[in-house]
């Protein structure tokens, strides 16, 4: 197999063409090649979820998924999330509500909680702590991030 | 001081009030700057090669198929890493007969635990260097691991430094009082248990992170850190690199987590910083999950007996704990390993009234990843066994359990006071802050609800702790001890040319707030709107010297510095402005970044006109008006030797005894760290540091198997606290200011993660009590629950 392949994507609005060696996952080519050092890598292995992001509407991990798997897909990142109202109005919520402290996590976290409300999420505190789940914390002890998805879902976002 | 202080406690002051963060808009856009996400021109990556036994002579390392690898800068061997370092050694004065051999960065004849560094590969891509590191060949010759304390301690033969006389680093014995006599009282009940407590991990979300840069034309090294205290890990490059100290700039830009983690002195940082300097072109390492569970330093792994003696009205007459606890091969350098069982001694029975105590403490060597301080060091452990030996001892006597701590908590008005142990302890409020947490978990109704329950076969239990936190520690702590860590906080304030505030500070932040709490400060003190300061921590090229942010001291001492250096900036700025306006000082006052008259409020001038005339029509000052709108204060904590604050805590959890799993329902905290400067910020630490603690109780523990392999190295298998096993957890305050400071601010970072395993532990006995069922484990895993049940 060869050891780089040509791509072509659309991430946070922009096309980007590069030749990526095939091993390399999604969340380091958005890191080392695009610049775009918003989305985190802590684990490698699918756990943490700090690495989550969107592609083609679908929140994935990034470093579950090699780029040249996304050839052809529409990416976006922490950088490009405040594009919709709903992460705007997420961003903002986090900040109201201290829902970060090192913030490390937030990233991936805010993914998660776009994909709750965009899947038409109630606003219930038990279903929320269920969805984000897959999204490690260690510093805030959740209950901010939750506060914040139910304050977003409340007011009432629109996609 | 300039201003009268008690503002502070009217409703338009910034202290007390749940200011923003500003640092947080940044973060949720994906502005952060993190040490990974430097890019820097030339810069290459390393990747280590690792012991895969616990304890075994190197016999021989071959590198050279790594080297010949297209892609590779360099690979450098231990002794080639070694040889450019002195060694350290992790041992202090004032922990007296602690010992600990000198250290060196990497493992060149042989390894002493599973993950120590053998050799490193330097390569243009961190995927090519771990290409590399599998090309290395490493033969061992296996030794016998000692894994466990006690193997360690009772195998006097097979020695993990042939060169001390045995596995012992440091025993403690602390003797108050006659506990003997206490315990051989009649009408005494004494209740005896014995606990252990798993061996965990900070697993911050951002592993350790590190890039170095070297300039040999003037010889400077520039450390990129993910830390808490700049100014330590300069020294110590400086001692062990032989570097002038001056020549080495540390920055911590963005921190993601740390916890405590990333405080000490690691080989592979170490040798990354080598490697800089040998290749003259920046090096990073970004530890992988694997390197982090491996090599980050554990923390806890402690088994105490403990005993406890009460009268029949429930008053304890004596308390005695013997704490073993193994720290790996060596004491972590430069804040050692014994200093976790020394809290423990120090800390254990803290909150009451104890006249006989008794506590010995054995810490050993072993062929483990090394231990060292984590978040709460010792809290959790001493917590745990006091309040745990106390519940059993009110149930041995048919007493309720708020009833028990009413009889034994010092009481308010008794301080300052000196604990059996000797620690000094002023301004605490253990009584109120119980009746408080009493109060707002409604208790009488939730032990009715739970007899209910039981009927019906739901067994929940109430568990409660009444806890003191070591915060704002003095000299005393490490700095006496000779550890190139500083005690004492600086904070430099100016006025610039547009009326702005700029404050740089020696502590850090980590996303706790300390920037945000440091504006909030200055803007009240000084007299500017909150907008208009510009806060800058963690650089060792910008800020005045200082400790950072450790023992939860960052408001407290770091704090007080910037109060202290605001308002003696203000004083300089009234002078000034009393010259212009010919007038005294004493008749001005500064209020939302404009000078008034203090008699009326009216406006004098602006902070940008007089910034103006000083920096740009220094002629249109009088004559020998000396205009320096600039001061620089420190603080440091000297009549005490760490400044105590108080909490209660209780949780509310259910136990399925068919599963054993426990669901944690309820949490409260009432915590006393003093003046709250942003209620918001510390209720989200308080909240933070609980699940922590929630972790080490039901779920966290480095395992190892008896060979020293660990066995559990990925997130998925050392389990931490998820969002869908965590409950909402309710805080109050009681605010006892320190009398050792202007601000009155006491540290709160430690509060849930100290606290929070004893209730849990508690509440899981009271369910399992009638049961006749108990559990003295910590992480109390399904598997030990269900255990329990079964041995009653
Ligand atoms: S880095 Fe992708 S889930 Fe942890
Ligand atoms: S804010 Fe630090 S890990 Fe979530």
């Amino acid at each position: 197999m060869a050891q780089t392949q040509d791509i072509e994507l659309v991430v946070n609005g922009e096309t980007i063409q590069a030749s990526v060696p095939v091993r390399t996952n999604l969340v380091d080519f958005l890191r080392d090649h695009v610049g775009l050092t918003g989305s985190h890598v802590g684990c490698e292995q699918g756990v943490c979820g700090a690495c989550t992001l969107e592609v083609d509407g679908v929140a994935v991990r990034g470093c579950l998924m090699l780029a040249v798997q996304a050839n052809g897909s529409q990416v976006t990142t922490i950088e490009g999330v405040s594009a919709k109202l709903v992460g705007r109005q997420l961003q903002r919520a986090f900040v109201e509500h201290n829902a970060l402290q090192c913030g490390f996590c937030t990233p991936g976290m805010i993914a998660s909680s776009i994909e709750y409300i965009e899947q038409g999420g109630a606003s219930d505190r038990a279903a929320i702590r269920e969805h984000l789940s897959g999204n490690y914390c260690r510093c805030t002890g959740y209950q901010s991030i939750v506060d914040a998805v139910v304050s977003v879902i409340d007011k009432g976002a629109a996609a | 001081m300039s201003g009268p202080l008690h503002k502070f406690d009217q409703p338009n002051s910034y202290i007390g009030r749940s200011v923003e963060r500003p640092d947080a808009s940044r973060l949720v856009e994906g502005e952060g700057c993190y040490v990974d996400d430097l890019q820097l021109p030339r810069m290459t990556h390393a990747a280590f090669v690792r012991s895969q036994y616990a304890h075994a002579n190197i016999k021989s390392v071959n590198v050279d198929a790594a080297r010949a690898l297209a892609g590779v800068v360099a690979v450098f061997t231990a002794g080639e890493i070694n040889a450019e370092v002195s060694p350290y050694v992790g041992t202090l004065t004032h922990l007296q007969g602690l010992r600990s051999p000198p250290q060196l960065p990497m493992a060149d004849r042989v390894a002493l635990w599973q993950g120590e560094p053998i050799v490193m590969v330097v390569a243009q891509s961190r995927a090519v260097a771990e290409d590399a590191c599998e090309q290395v060949r490493v033969e061992y010759e296996p030794l016998d691991a000692m894994v466990s304390a006690r193997q360690a301690l009772d195998n006097d033969k097979a020695r993990i430094h042939p060169e001390l006389d045995s596995n012992t680093a440091w025993v403690k014995d602390v003797d108050a009082g006659d506990v003997s006599a206490a315990f051989s009282k009649s009408d005494v009940t004494v209740v005896e248990r014995t606990f252990q407590f798993g061996r965990h991990t900070g697993v911050t979300v951002e592993p350790r992170s590190t890039v170095v840069e070297f300039n040999r034309s003037d010889n400077t090294l520039v450390f990129h850190y993910s830390g808490q205290a700049p100014h330590m890990m300069q020294a110590i490059i400086a001692r062990h690199l032989d570097f002038p100290e001056e020549n080495i700039r540390v920055i911590a830009r963005d921190v993601g987590g740390s916890f405590g983690i990333k405080i000490h002195t690691y080989g592979d940082e170490i040798a990354t910083a080598v490697a800089a300097k040998l290749l003259r072109r920046p090096v990073k390492f970004i530890a992988d999950r694997l390197e982090s569970f491996t090599t980050d330093i554990h923390a806890r792994d402690h088994r105490i007996d403990g005993k406890i003696g009460i009268d029949r009205e429930g008053k304890i007459v004596a308390l005695e704990i013997d704490d073993l606890t193994g720290i790996g091969p060596y004491s972590m350098y430069p804040r050692t390993s014994a200093i976790e069982c020394n809290q423990i001694l120090n800390l254990t029975g803290a909150p009451y009234d104890i006249e006989n105590y008794r506590a010995r403490g054995t810490v050993v060597f072993q062929n483990k990843n090394m231990m060292c301080q984590y978040r709460a060091v010792g809290h959790p452990v001493a917590m745990a066994v006091c309040d745990s030996l106390l519940e059993e001892a009110a149930s041995e006597i048919d007493m309720d359990v708020v009833e028990i701590r009413r009889r034994n908590l010092i009481s308010d008005d008794a301080y300052p006071c000196t604990s059996a142990s000797g620690m000094k302890f002023a301004d605490l409020s253990h009584q109120k802050s119980l009746q408080r947490l009493v109060e707002m978990m409604r208790y009488d109704q939730l032990r009715k609800d739970q007899v209910e329950l039981r009927k019906a076969g739901i067994y929940r239990g109430i568990g409660l702790v009444s806890m003191v936190e070591v915060t704002n520690p003095s000299p005393m702590f490490y700095g006496v001890g000779g550890a190139p860590i500083s005690a004492q906080d600086g904070a430099t304030v100016r006025l610039d040319a547009a009326g702005a505030l700029h404050v740089s500070c020696s502590i850090t932040e980590s996303g706790q707030g300390t920037n945000t709490i440091l504006a909030q400060i200055a803007a009240e003190v000084f007299g500017v709107d909150i907008k208009r300061v510009k806060v800058t921590t963690g650089d060792t090229a910008h800020v005045p010297y200082g400790g950072g942010t450790w023992a939860s001291r960052g408001a407290g001492i770091g704090g007080e510095s910037v109060l202290l250096a605001s308002d003696a900036l203000k004083s300089q700025v009234l002078e000034v402005a009393a010259s212009i306006l010919q007038t005294t000082p004493d008749t001005l006052q500064i209020e939302r970044g404009v000078v008034v008259s203090s008699a009326d409020g009216s406006e004098k001038i602006s902070l940008d006109e007089l910034g103006r005339i000083v920096y740009y029509r220094g002629n249109e000052l009088p004559a020998g008006v000396n205009a320096e709108l600039i001061a620089t204060r420190h603080y440091k904590v000297s009549d005490f030797p760490f400044v105590f604050t108080n909490g209660a805590m209780a949780a509310q959890v259910e136990v399925d005894i068919e599963t054993g799993f426990i669901k944690v329902l309820d949490f409260w905290v009432v915590e006393d760290c003093g003046r709250v400067i942003n209620p918001k910020l510390v209720d989200e630490q308080i909240r933070g540091g609980v699940v922590q603690g929630i972790g080490g109780a039901l779920y966290e523990e480095c395992l190892y198997d008896d060979d020293g392999q660990y066995l559990n190295a990925t997130m998925a298998d050392y389990l931490v606290p998820m969002a869908g096993e965590m409950p909402d957890i309710h805080i109050e305050h009681v605010e006892t200011p320190t009398s050792t400071s202007t601000l009155g601010a006491k540290g709160a970072g430690e509060a849930g993660t100290g606290g929070a395993p004893a209730a849990i532990l508690n509440a899981v006995n009271d369910a399992l009590r009638p049961l006749e069922a108990s559990i003295f484990q910590m992480p109390m895993t399904p598997e030990r629950v269900l255990n329990a049940l079964r041995v009653s």
